[in-house]
């Protein structure tokens, strides 16, 4: 008997909660945008936030009501924009060239050093605020991996004291740059190669005091390039990578060995 | 009754050690380096060149700008160079190296008394402007701004903050010993500025000898009291002063003009009346060197541009057998941790603190789980709740952290990172919380997206 009631209670129970849930998806049912579905199929779904919204689904919607640009997933690039474009029934824009990260330092525990010992927060952006200078150089890597702990793709490393990009894995979306608390990342086009491995801004003499791997703006490389797309400014080397035809003759009179190289031979 | 705040907590005080050693004047012998920037805004601009004779008192740099401020030589010598030097803060930054001919000839009359019955406020203001004198409790903020509030009539209390709450620290206790009515008198040319104000003189109550000294220098000075204060960490921060002696608590977006103070390091009026009256600018203020590390703990009245290798060597290097872990300038709660003693001193540092034992070190080797045992809260003398707030910022909440939690009125003292059991960097964490919001506030306001 106890069995029964049970039973008859709980049904009625559910049949009257269905019943509310049927009445009020329908009363409250909000329209979606089809496209949204759509185009939210063709994101590459790994929500990094690197167009400026929430996530993925956040763009998608943005996307749908006309509220973003059809390439502002700067992760998919020219392919994903198409497919997009094609949903929407726009023009993809003009192809903009995907852009991978280049961390603008070469300081390794072997070419440069940390004063004294930080025992803090081990996190770049509490060591940058902590008052004084851990490394030797005002302007390389911290090495503590904020930018590490922020890559939703694993792409970027500390090793051996410096921040290293995996290219292969790195997909653009640039969180590190906006992390680095000393604007060391730079987002530069896939396909360059050629960039300058350091951001110190002192006088060639002050930066040998602190590192030896360091750009101490000698402007060989700038007399070396036939397409003025290297300059020097306030003493430190920087590629223009519009102008660059990866020839590489300025990584070869480098005499800090600061460029690096085109693809194809190695790094 | 004894005047104290919420919160706050009880350091071991280590004051023993120096507190009885009288300020000496000290005579670096080395080079001297005048880093271009030792107040808050911006660098001074040099004007002086390489070859160029300098006296001591002579101005070698020229404010730029609105806040800024002045420097002025502390040596006679000739200038060597300027160029990039490591400062305090680890970092290469444009100095003027002067080699120091260890006459110290001086560049004007400092020591003849000069008329001030008939000075006006102008000239008060003018002469501090001068004498480019800044805070020097730590901050380094110009003087001469802070005593430009929009309404002077609005300032009720002008405070000489003599609590001097960070362990280790004595000079200050020293100046007011031997020079209370010097200071008294720098207050009094303060207090001329402001018509309504009352002074108000507030000392830790272990320093008794300093409070019996400013208690004489102020009797029969109507506008002028003495307070004594518990001793108790951070009793010398401007806001837990303020809400002594006023019994407001100041929002952390206002400053303490926005509720009628002024407040003022005892070290600071010393240097206003020498700069009212004697026409000194500032280029020397006192500092204590002590630690367990150091053989002769003392108090210096010491040159700005001294390097802080010879200072140590001047109180006995370190003590035999004993290797140095930590060297801070400043106190140990607030000081900041040296890469290297080859540095020169600054306007606003007032110690140098040498430890055997480096406790965050320590506090970073067994670290635990946070025990929510809620310590940090009772001591926060900011009324927060660090346990929650560090929760926040691991869950990446900002917007609790700086709405609910208010986050944003921390001052990091640092109360809650020495009280906790579980040893945690808790003021580390928020220090860059804080820090983020502001960026992300400032990315709003710019317009950004995100």
């Amino acid at each position: 008997m106890i069995i029964l009631i049970t039973t008859l209670v709980i049904a009625i129970v559910s049949i009257l909660v269905g019943a509310g849930l049927v009445f009020t998806s329908k009363k409250f049912y909000v329209e979606v945008d089809p496209r949204q579905t759509l185009v939210r199929e063709c994101l590459p779904g790994n929500n990094c936030g690197a167009c400026g919204y929430a996530g993925c689904d956040a763009l998608a919607g943005e996307i749908a009501m006309g509220n973003a640009p059809v390439n502002a997933c700067p992760v998919g690039g020219n392919p994903v924009a198409a497919k997009i474009a094609e949903v929407m029934g726009t023009e993809a824009g003009e192809p903009v060239d995907r852009k991978i990260a280049f961390v603008r330092c070469k300081g390794s525990c072997e070419v440069t050093h940390n004063q004294g010992n930080y025992v803090g927060l081990h996190d770049c952006r509490s060591a940058a605020l902590s008052g004084v200078n851990v490394t030797d150089c005002d302007y390389g890597c911290l090495g503590f991996g904020s930018c590490e702990s922020v890559c939703p793709e694993q792409a970027i490393k500390v090793v051996n004291g410096v921040a290293v990009v995996n290219r292969m894995r790195c997909v653009g979306c640039g969180l590190c740059a906006k992390t680095c608390p000393r604007g060391l990342i730079e987002m530069i086009p896939e396909k360059k190669r050629v960039a300058v491995q350091c951001s110190n801004k002192d006088r060639g003499p002050d930066v040998k005091k602190v590192c030896s791997a360091g750009c101490i703006g000698c402007t060989l490389c700038v007399r070396q390039c036939e397409n003025d797309a290297i300059h020097v400014a306030e003493n430190l080397a920087h590629v223009d990578y519009d102008a660059c035809i990866q020839c590489g003759k300025c990584v070869e009179k480098c005499p800090a060995k600061v460029i690096t190289p085109p693809a194809g031979t190695g790094a | 009754m004894k005047f104290t705040f919420h919160g706050g907590v009880h350091p071991e005080g280590h004051k023993d050690l120096s507190r009885d050693v009288p300020l000496r004047l000290f005579d670096p012998k080395g080079e001297m380096v005048y880093p271009l920037s030792q107040h808050i805004g911006k660098p001074a601009r040099p004007i002086v060149k390489k070859g160029d004779s300098i006296l001591v008192g002579q101005r070698i740099a020229e404010a730029d700008g609105f806040v800024s401020a002045h420097i002025y030589s502390s040596c006679s010598g000739t200038v060597k160079a300027i160029e990039k030097r490591r400062t305090l803060f680890g970092r290469l930054q444009e100095s003027i190296v002067i080699d120091n001919d260890g006459q110290f000839t001086p560049a004007g009359d400092f020591t003849t008394r000069r008329d001030i019955s008939g000075i006006t406020n102008e000239e008060i203001l003018k002469r501090i402007k001068d004498a480019a004198i800044v805070g020097l409790g730590g901050a380094g903020f110009p003087t001469h701004i802070k005593l430009m509030p929009t309404e002077p009539e609005s300032i009720r209390f002008c405070i000489a903050n003599g609590a001097e709450c960070e362990p280790y620290l004595t000079c200050n206790d020293q100046l007011m010993r031997m020079y209370p009515d010097e200071i008294v008198e720098g207050l009094e040319l303060v207090l001329r500025l402001f018509p309504n104000a009352q002074g108000v003189i507030g000392i830790e109550d272990n320093k008794p000898e300093a409070i019996a000294a400013m208690t004489k220098a102020a009797e029969g000075k109507e506008k002028i009291k003495v307070l004594t204060v518990k001793a108790k960490y951070p009793q010398g921060s401007e806001r837990s002063l303020i809400k002594v002696v006023s019994g407001i608590d100041i929002p952390g977006t206002m400053l303490p003009a926005g509720v009628g103070c002024i407040i003022s390091n005892v070290g600071s009026l010393y240097a206003i009346q020498r700069a009212v009256c004697y026409e000194e600018p500032l280029y020397s203020h006192c500092l204590t060197v002590s630690g367990d590390a150091v053989q002769n703990p003392g108090n210096f009245i010491v040159r700005d541009g001294t390097s802080f290798a010879e200072l140590l060597e001047a109180s006995g290097g370190l003590k035999e057998g004993v290797t140095l872990k930590k060297a801070l300038a400043g106190g140990p709660m607030m000081g900041i941790a040296f890469g290297s003693l080859d540095v020169p001193v600054h306007k606003s540092t007032n110690g140098l603190t040498l430890l055997a034992e480096d406790a965050a070190e320590k506090a970073a080797e067994n670290m635990t789980a946070c025990l929510r045992c809620g310590r940090c809260a009772t001591v926060c003398p900011a009324g927060l709740v660090p346990q929650r707030m560090a929760e926040a910022i691991i869950s990446k909440d900002f917007d609790y952290f700086e709405n609910e939690l208010h986050g944003l009125e921390c001052f990091q003292c640092g109360s809650c990172t020495y009280i906790c059991p579980a040893g945690r960097p808790l003021m580390q964490e928020f220090k860059r919380a804080k820090s983020e919001s502001m960026i992300a506030k400032r990315a709003k306001k710019e317009g950004g997206k995100s």
